[in-house]
C-alpha cells in the first residue's frame, strides 16, 4: 500500500507544480524575435519532423552568427519555440492555439505536411498570425483565401505531373497509360490531383487508381496489378514509407515499367537503402543542391549541403532545405517592414520577392511560392554508387533521362 | 444535502466564469469539457455495466463527420466543399454557421443514438474481452472506411467551416466553450439522474452477474442498449463540437482517434475511479493536467511520461482515485466500517 | 470495384499465393499471443511493438554486414531476454488480474516502447536487404518474393520446433500444464512465476523470429506496431483458445482474404474490410450460441 501512496503524493505534487507554473513569453523579448512552431518529433511524421527542425536551427543558427536581424536601428536574434504535435492535426491545432494565445508568439513557423499545415492554418488566421510554411504543399491550403499563410514550396498538384508530360513526350506525343499509387493523406492525395489533371490535359488514361492505407507496408497487391496491365508509367507517393516500400517490392517482383515516378526519395534515403534496385526511380524533389541558386547566408546547394552534412551527419533532403529557407523569408520581412507589427511583418512577406540558395521566392494570392519549378531527378547508378541527378527541367539537368527503364532480365 | 447544492453552485459558477477568469486556456477548458464528458458516458459502459468498450470513439467520430457535413451540406453541394482541388471558396455568413451548427449537431446526437440501437442488439450479446475486442474492431472499421470516402473528403481530411467573423477574436473561443460547457452539464445532470433510478442499480446487476439478473427477470438486453444509446448520444455531441473546435477533421486521426480518444476516455474514467459518479471528472481533470504539463516541458518525452503513467494507474490504482479514497476514509462515503474488522483486513493485506 | 481480378484471372494465383505467404507471418505472431493468452490470460497490445523491436536488431546486423537472415536466430534470442524483463518488470503484476486490466497495462508498454525505439533508431523507415532474388512461376505471370518465401519457410520451421518443444521438454508440459490449471499445477510443484516468465519470454522470441522477417520483406517502423498487434488478436479470436492449427488456418485464410479485399474492394477499404470482418465473425457466433442460450467465454 506504501507505494500507492508514494506515487499519490508525486503526481499530485507534480501536476500542481506544472499546471501553476505558466510560463508566458512575448513576441520579442529583449533581443529576440520569438517564432513558434508545432513540429512532429513522434509519431509517423518524425523523421521528416526532425529534417524540418534541423532546416530551421541551421538557418536560425546561421542568420543569428551572421549579424542577426535590423529592425529599427537595432538588432535582434531568432529563437524558436518548439512543441510536439506528435504527428496528430487535432493535437497541432490545440498547440497552434496555445502558442499563440498562451505563449504569445505573434510569428509562426509551419509544421510538417500538409494535414497538419491544413490544422494550423485557420487558427493563425483567426489570431492574423503570419505564418510561413515550408511543408504543407496540399493546393486546398491556397485557395482557401487565407491572408496570413506564406508557403516557400511549389503546391502538391506540381510535383508529378511533369513526369506525365515527360512520358507523353517520351511516347511521341501519344497519350500514355498511367497506374497509381497514393497514399491516404492529404499531402498524395493531392499529388494525385494533379497527375490526374496532367493525364486529362494529355489525354491519358489511368488504368490503375489505388489509395494505400496508412499503416500498409505492403504494396504487392498493387503492384501485381501492374505486372497485369503493363502501364507506361507508374507513379507513387506516400512518403518516405511509401517510397522504400515501392522500391523494395518493385525489385522483388520484377515489375517492369518504362517510367517509375515517385515523391519523397532523398528523405528516404532512398539511394542509400536500396542501392541498385531503386535505379532509375523518377522523383519529384523541390530542391536540388546542384541548383545554381544563391544568396548571401548559405552561398549556394553544394554549400549547403556540405554544411548541413557536417552539422547533423546525413545529407539535407529537401525537406531541411525548404525548412532553411523560411526563416530567410522571415528575416528579410522582418528588415523590409522595419516593425513588428503582424500586419506590415504580413504585408512585408506579402511582398517578397528575393532569391536563396534554395530557389526564388515570390508569393502569389493564396501564399504558395510561384516563382520556383519543381525539379525531377533520377536515382543513377554507376556499379554500387547510386547518386540523384536532375534531369528536368532541362535548365538544370545535369544528364539526360533513362527512359524507358530497362527491364529486369537486363539489368 | 445542502453541502452538494454549495458545492454545485460553485462549479457552475467556475464554469461560467472560467473562460473570463483564464481567457489564455479557453481551448484547454473546452477540451477539458469534452474529456470529461467521454469519460462521464464511457462510465456508464465501462463502470457501471461492466462491459469495457473500445467503441465509443465510433459514435464521437460519426458525430463529427455528420454535424461537419450537415453544417456544409445545408447551405453549398457538399462534394465540392470537400474536392480540395476545388477553386471555389464558400463562406459561411455567421446565421448559416449558427444555424449549421446548430442543425448539424442535433443530427450528431440523434444519428449515432439510433446507429447504437441497431448495432447494440448484436454486438452487446458479446461478452467479456470478446465485446472489448469487437468494440475495438468497430472503431478502426469505421475511421478506415471513412478514410475512403470520397464525399467527407477521404484521405484528404475535412476542412470544417470557419469560424465567421463576429463579435472580438474571443467570441470563436467563447462560443466553443460554452458549447461544450452546455454538454458537460446536460451529460452531468442526465447521467446522475439516471443514477438515482433504478437503472443504475440494473446496469450494476449485470456487471456483477449477468446471468443472475437475467434469471431475475430484468430484461437485461434493453438495458445494456439504452445505457449505450445515452452514451451514443453524448459522445455524437461531443465529437461534433470537437470537430468545429479543431477545424480539420482527419478519418483516423481526429475522428476515429482510437489509438488516442479511445483509449483515454477509458484511461480517465479509471484513474478516476470507475463505476463512480465523480470518478470521471476527477480523472479526467487530473489526466488533462498531467498531460498538458508533460507536453510543454517534457518536448518528446511526453509519450514516455504517458506510457507510465498508463501502467502505473492500471498496476496501482485500477479502483482509481474514488476508489482509494474509499478504501481509505470509508466514513465519507456512507459506510459504516467495523474498526476491528478493518484492522484485521488491513493486516491480512 | 475494380473487376482485374477476374479479367486477368492469373491474379488470383498472385494473390492466393501472397496471402498465404503473409498469412503465415501473420499466423506465427497470432501463435505467441495464443500462448500468453491461454496460459496467463493476458492479452498483450505491446505484441507489435516486439515484433517490430525484433525487426530493428536484425536492421542492426544488415548494417553492420551480417547477413539479415541471421537475425532468426540472434533476434530471439535477444528478445526472449526483454520478455523475461518485462515479465519481471511489469506482466508479473497483471497476470492474475482481469483480462481489461492487461489490455491497458500492455498499451502503455506499447506506446513507451513505441517512443523509446523512437528515441534509440530514430524515426526513419529502415528495412533490411537480403538479396534473396525472386522465384517465377507460370511464365514469369506470378512472381514470389524468395524472401517471402524464406519468411514462411522459417514461420513453419519456428512453429513446427515449439510445438514439439511443448510436448517433449519438461518447460513445455509445465507451461500446458499450467494452462490447464494454474492452480493444480501450482501444488504439483510447479514454479508457476517461472513458467509464466518464460512464456511471456517464449512469445517476444516468437516476435523477434517475426520482427526479422518483416524486416526482410517488408519495412520497419517505431510506430508500425499496432496493425500486427491487431491481427493477431484476430486470427487467435477466429481459431479460438487453444487451437493451434485453427491459428495457422485463420492466418493464411485472413492474409488471402486482405489480399482479394484489396484486389476487388480497392486498396483503400482493405484494412477496413478486414476490421469489419472480426466484427461480423465476432457478431455471427454471438448469434449462433445465443439460440443455445450461451454466449462467446
Amino acid at each position: 500500500m506504501k507505494i500507492r501512496n508514494i506515487i499519490i503524493t508525486f503526481v499530485s505534487a507534480l501536476a500542481l507544480l506544472l499546471s501553476t507554473s505558466v510560463t508566458s513569453f512575448a513576441k520579442v523579448v529583449g533581443d529576440k524575435i520569438i517564432l513558434g512552431s508545432a513540429i512532429s518529433l513522434t509519431g509517423k511524421y518524425s523523421s521528416n519532423g526532425v529534417h524540418t527542425q534541423n532546416g530551421y536551427n541551421m538557418a536560425v543558427d546561421r542568420i543569428n552568427s551572421m549579424g542577426g536581424i535590423k529592425v529599427g536601428g537595432k538588432t535582434y536574434k531568432f529563437e524558436i519555440i518548439y512543441y510536439d504535435d506528435e504527428s496528430n492535426p487535432k493535437r497541432a491545432a490545440q498547440l497552434a492555439e496555445r502558442l499563440i494565445s498562451q505563449d504569445g508568439v505573434e510569428y509562426m513557423l509551419g509544421p510538417y505536411s500538409s494535414g497538419l499545415t491544413k490544422a494550423i492554418a485557420p487558427v493563425t488566421e483567426k489570431y492574423g498570425v503570419p505564418m510561413v510554411e515550408a511543408n504543407g504543399a496540399s493546393r486546398s491550403l491556397f485557395t482557401k483565401g487565407y491572408k496570413y499563410l506564406f508557403a516557400v514550396l511549389a503546391p502538391a498538384n506540381l510535383y508529378l505531373d511533369v513526369a506525365i508530360d515527360l512520358a507523353v513526350e517520351k511516347n511521341g506525343g501519344k497519350p500514355v497509360t498511367v497506374a497509381m499509387a497514393f497514399e491516404q493523406d492529404a499531402f498524395s492525395q493531392d499529388v494525385r490531383l494533379g497527375v490526374l489533371e496532367a493525364i486529362e490535359r494529355t489525354g491519358s488514361k489511368k488504368v490503375i487508381d489505388d489509395k494505400l492505407p496508412k499503416e500498409l507496408n505492403d504494396m504487392a497487391a498493387t503492384l501485381a496489378k501492374v505486372k497485369a496491365v503493363k502501364p507506361d508509367v507508374l507513379v507513387v507517393s506516400g512518403h518516405t514509407k511509401g517510397a522504400l516500400t515501392a522500391v523494395r517490392q518493385i525489385a522483388e517482383m520484377k515489375v517492369d515499367v518504362p517510367m517509375l515516378a515517385m515523391t519523397h526519395c532523398d528523405a528516404a534515403k532512398l539511394s542509400k537503402q536500396h542501392g541498385k534496385n531503386s535505379q532509375y526511380a523518377l522523383c519529384a524533389s523541390q530542391w536540388h543542391k546542384t541548383l545554381t541558386y544563391k544568396d548571401n547566408f548559405f552561398k549556394d546547394g553544394m554549400t549547403y549541403d556540405a554544411d548541413f552534412s557536417k552539422e547533423f551527419g546525413y545529407a539535407p533532403p529537401y525537406q531541411a532545405a525548404e525548412s532553411s529557407a523560411a526563416l530567410l523569408v522571415f528575416k528579410d520581412a522582418f528588415e523590409r517592414a522595419n516593425s513588428f507589427d503582424k500586419v506590415k511583418v504580413r504585408d512585408a512577406l506579402a511582398a517578397t520577392d528575393m532569391q536563396t540558395f534554395y530557389g526564388n521566392i515570390k508569393f502569389a494570392k493564396g501564399g504558395q511560392n510561384t516563382d520556383k519549378p519543381m525539379v525531377l531527378f533520377q536515382v543513377m547508378c554507376d556499379g554500387d554508387k547510386c547518386e540523384n541527378k536532375v534531369v528536368a527541367p532541362t535548365k538544370w539537368a545535369s544528364a539526360e533521362l533513362i527512359h524507358p527503364i530497362p527491364s529486369w532480365s537486363k539489368r | 444535502m445542502n453541502k452538494n447544492i454549495i458545492l454545485y453552485s460553485a462549479l457552475l459558477i467556475f464554469g461560467v466564469l472560467a473562460p473570463f477568469m483564464l481567457p489564455a486556456f479557453k481551448v484547454q477548458l473546452s477540451i477539458l469539457c469534452i474529456l470529461i464528458v467521454l469519460a462521464l458516458t464511457w462510465n456508464i459502459q465501462g463502470g457501471e455495466m461492466g462491459y469495457n468498450s473500445f467503441g465509443n470513439i465510433l459514435f464521437y467520430g460519426l458525430g463529427m463527420y455528420i454535424c461537419a457535413s450537415a453544417q456544409v451540406g445545408m447551405f453549398f453541394p457538399l462534394a465540392e466543399w470537400t474536392e480540395s482541388g476545388g477553386e471555389k471558396t464558400f463562406v459561411h455568413s455567421p446565421t448559416q454557421f449558427f444555424q449549421g451548427m446548430a442543425f448539424g449537431l442535433l443530427l450528431a446526437a440523434i444519428i449515432p443514438t439510433i446507429v447504437a440501437g441497431l448495432i447494440g442488439y448484436a454486438i452487446l450479446g458479446l461478452r467479456g474481452h470478446y465485446f472489448a475486442i469487437c468494440t475495438l474492431g468497430l472503431g478502426v472499421a469505421a475511421g478506415e472506411i471513412s478514410g475512403g470516402i470520397e464525399i467527407i473528403g477521404a484521405g484528404q481530411g475535412f476542412t470544417t467551416p470557419p469560424f465567421p467573423n463576429v463579435g472580438s477574436l474571443e467570441s470563436r473561443g467563447q462560443f466553443f466553450y460554452f458549447l461544450s460547457f452546455i454538454v458537460l452539464v446536460l451529460t452531468f445532470i442526465t447521467v446522475k439522474s439516471v443514477y438515482s433510478t433504478r437503472f443504475r442499480l440494473v446496469l450494476n446487476a449485470i456487471r456483477d452477474n449477468e446471468d443472475k439478473a437475467e434469471a431475475m427477470g430484468i430484461q437485461t438486453m434493453k438495458y445494456k442498449i439504452i445505457g449505450w444509446m445515452i452514451s451514443a448520444f453524448f459522445c455524437g455531441l461531443a465529437g461534433g463540437i470537437m470537430g468545429g473546435l479543431v477545424g480539420y477533421i482527419d478519418s483516423t486521426d481526429v475522428a476515429f482517434d482510437g489509438r488516442e480518444m479511445g483509449v483515454f476516455m477509458v484511461l480517465m474514467a479509471i484513474l478516476g475511479g470507475k463505476g463512480t459518479l465523480w470518478g470521471p471528472v476527477i480523472g479526467a481533470t487530473l489526466f488533462h493536467l498531467f498531460k498538458e504539463g508533460f507536453w510543454t516541458y517534457f518536448l518528446g518525452w511526453q509519450y514516455v511520461a504517458l506510457g507510465v503513467l498508463i501502467v502505473v494507474i492500471v498496476i496501482y490504482f485500477p479502483e482509481g482515485l474514488m476508489g482509494w479514497l474509499r478504501e481509505k476514509y470509508p466514513e465519507r462515503f456512507g459506510e459504516v466500517v467495523d474498526e476491528a474488522d478493518r484492522k484485521a483486513q488491513v493486516e491480512l493485506k | 470495384m475494380d473487376l482485374l481480378i477476374f479479367k486477368v484471372p492469373i491474379l488470383m494465383v498472385q494473390a492466393s499465393l501472397d496471402g498465404i505467404l503473409l498469412g503465415i507471418l501473420f499466423a506465427l505472431i497470432a501463435y505467441g499471443m495464443a500462448l500468453q493468452w491461454g496460459v496467463m490470460n493476458i492479452i498483450n497490445i505491446a505484441q507489435g511493438d516486439l515484433v517490430i523491436l525484433g525487426g530493428y536488431i536484425t536492421y542492426f546486423m544488415y548494417l553492420s554486414g551480417i547477413h539479415p537472415a541471421l537475425g532468426v536466430i540472434v533476434a530471439p534470442a535477444i528478445m526472449y531476454f526483454v520478455g523475461v524483463g518485462l515479465y519481471k518488470l511489469v506482466i508479473n503484476k497483471v497476470v492474475d488480474r482481469d483480462l481489461f486490466i492487461s489490455i491497458l497495462a500492455t498499451f502503455g508498454i506499447s506506446i513507451l516502447f513505441m517512443q523509446l525505439m523512437n528515441f534509440a533508431f530514430g524515426a526513419d523507415v529502415v528495412l533490411a536487404n537480403s538479396e534473396f532474388g525472386t522465384t517465377m512461376l507460370f511464365n514469369n505471370s506470378v512472381t514470389l518474393p524468395n524472401s517471402k518465401l524464406f519468411s514462411a519457410l522459417i514461420s513453419i520451421i519456428f512453429a513446427i520446433g515449439l510445438v514439439i518443444y511443448m510436448k517433449k521438454s519438461k518447460l513445455g508440459r509445465a507451461i500446458r500444464a499450467t494452462a490447464q490449471n494454474a492452480r493444480a499445477a501450482k501444488i504439483l510443484g510447479v514454479d508457476t512465476e517461472k513458467v509464466y516468465a518464460a512464456t511471456f519470454g517464449i512469445n517476444a522470441a516468437l516476435c523477434g523470429v517475426a520482427g526479422s522477417l518483416v524486416a526482410i520483406t517488408f519495412t520497419i517502423h517505431p510506430y508500425m506496431g499496432l496493425p500486427y498487434t491487431i491481427r493477431s488478436f484476430m486470427i487467435v479470436i477466429i481459431a479460438g483458445l487453444g487451437n493451434l492449427p485453427g491459428v495457422a488456418v485463420s492466418g493464411m485464410g485472413l492474409g488471402v482474404f486482405e489480399e482479394f479485399a484489396d484486389y476487388i474492394l480497392g486498396t483503400e477499404f482493405r484494412i477496413g474490410s478486414v476490421f469489419l470482418l472480426l466484427v461480423l465473425i465476432l457478431v455471427y457466433r454471438r448469434f449462433k450460441l445465443s439460440k443455445k442460450r450461451e454466449y462467446l467465454k
